[in-house]
């Protein structure tokens, strides 16, 4: 676990900042701070609340925004399965780590829970301490899309993609994914490419 | 209750669930081999769509603007071997650096 969090380490910032900035869009779309807070402390999945608080300051209603972000958070369906062997422990105990499952802990984890919760752990932190500076101290913290953050985070994905495709099947899977997911960008709605590029995993069920 | 709250109670039990799946419902099963080796490929492919989605995603569009400079520092990052933060860093400023360009 401490491996985790040293790992982690220089995401924080970046987390707390793009935590800060749902804060800040959060209020914009009429959510009171304390509500922005709960929602970063119990749902802890950025691109969904974004998605959800999008919905609704855009007009939208309740109904659109939560089938928007559950969308997105499907993926995390696989993505427990991956890792479920490595959950050990009361099912209590192992509700409340599966929490701390998030792309980048999960990526950076590589199969170790300790790992996992160790990112986790610190990514939980930056993120609704950032929320909570950004819905109270709002505009004054300015546009978080001139930092970068967004281009940040494909950089990030690519890089732990990298430490991944260590073998011939791995690859082959990763460009399916990426074209499979480009193409459905288009033509289905925000989440439904990233759940759909796990069907190139597939190409792994007969293969002894 | 406002609309604001209703979202927040929906999305966040709505997401507790998804991620419990695994860890609570599949945990210290032993799968069947194939499927181990289907499970082994969810990472490398669920992370390749989101290098896809988080650089050329614009909501139901296809885009080319900044973030792909940050995509591109983040490959030559990841190229010359460069640790973890450094790959975030030159992928934030090189994003935020063409931004300030446009």
């Amino acid at each position: 676990m401490r491996r985790g969090m040293r790992l982690a380490a220089p995401l924080f910032p970046a987390a707390a900042a793009l935590g800060a900035s749902f804060g800040v869009l959060a209020r914009t779309a009429h959510l009171d701070a304390a509500a922005a807070v709960v929602m970063s402390a119990t749902t802890f999945a950025g691109s969904s609340q974004v998605a959800a608080v999008s919905v609704l300051g855009g007009g939208g209603g309740v109904a659109a925004a939560v089938a928007a972000a559950l969308l997105l958070n499907a993926r995390y369906a696989p993505i427990g399965i991956s890792v479920a062997r490595s959950f050990r422990g009361s099912v209590a105990k192992r509700l409340a780590q599966s929490q701390l499952v998030v792309d980048e802990s999960w990526a950076l984890s590589r199969g170790d829970r300790g790992v996992l919760l160790g990112v986790g752990v610190m990514l939980w932190f930056a993120w609704v301490g950032g929320t909570a500076i950004g819905a109270l101290a709002g505009q004054a913290i300015g546009d978080p899309a001139a930092f970068g953050l967004d281009g940040a985070f494909a950089a990030l994905f690519f890089a732990l993609l990298a430490t991944l495709a260590r073998s011939r099947s791995r690859v082959v899977v990763a460009i399916a994914g990426a074209a499979l997911a480009a193409v459905l960008i288009p033509f289905t709605a925000p989440g439904v490419p990233i759940i759909a590029a796990t069907a190139a995993a597939f190409a792994g069920w007969r293969r002894a | 209750m406002s609309a604001g709250w209703a979202t927040v109670i929906a999305v966040g039990a709505g997401t507790m669930l998804l991620k419990a799946v695994g860890p609570v419902g599949v945990a210290g099963r032993t799968l069947p081999a194939s499927l181990e080796r289907v499970l082994e490929l969810v990472a490398p492919a669920i992370l390749a769509a989101l290098v896809v989605v988080e650089t050329f995603a614009g909501g139901r569009h296809l885009v080319v603007d900044a973030r792909l400079a940050g995509a591109g520092a983040g490959v030559v990052c990841v190229l010359a071997r460069a640790p973890l933060w450094v790959v975030v860093l030159c992928g934030a400023l090189a994003t935020a650096g063409v931004r300030a360009l446009q």
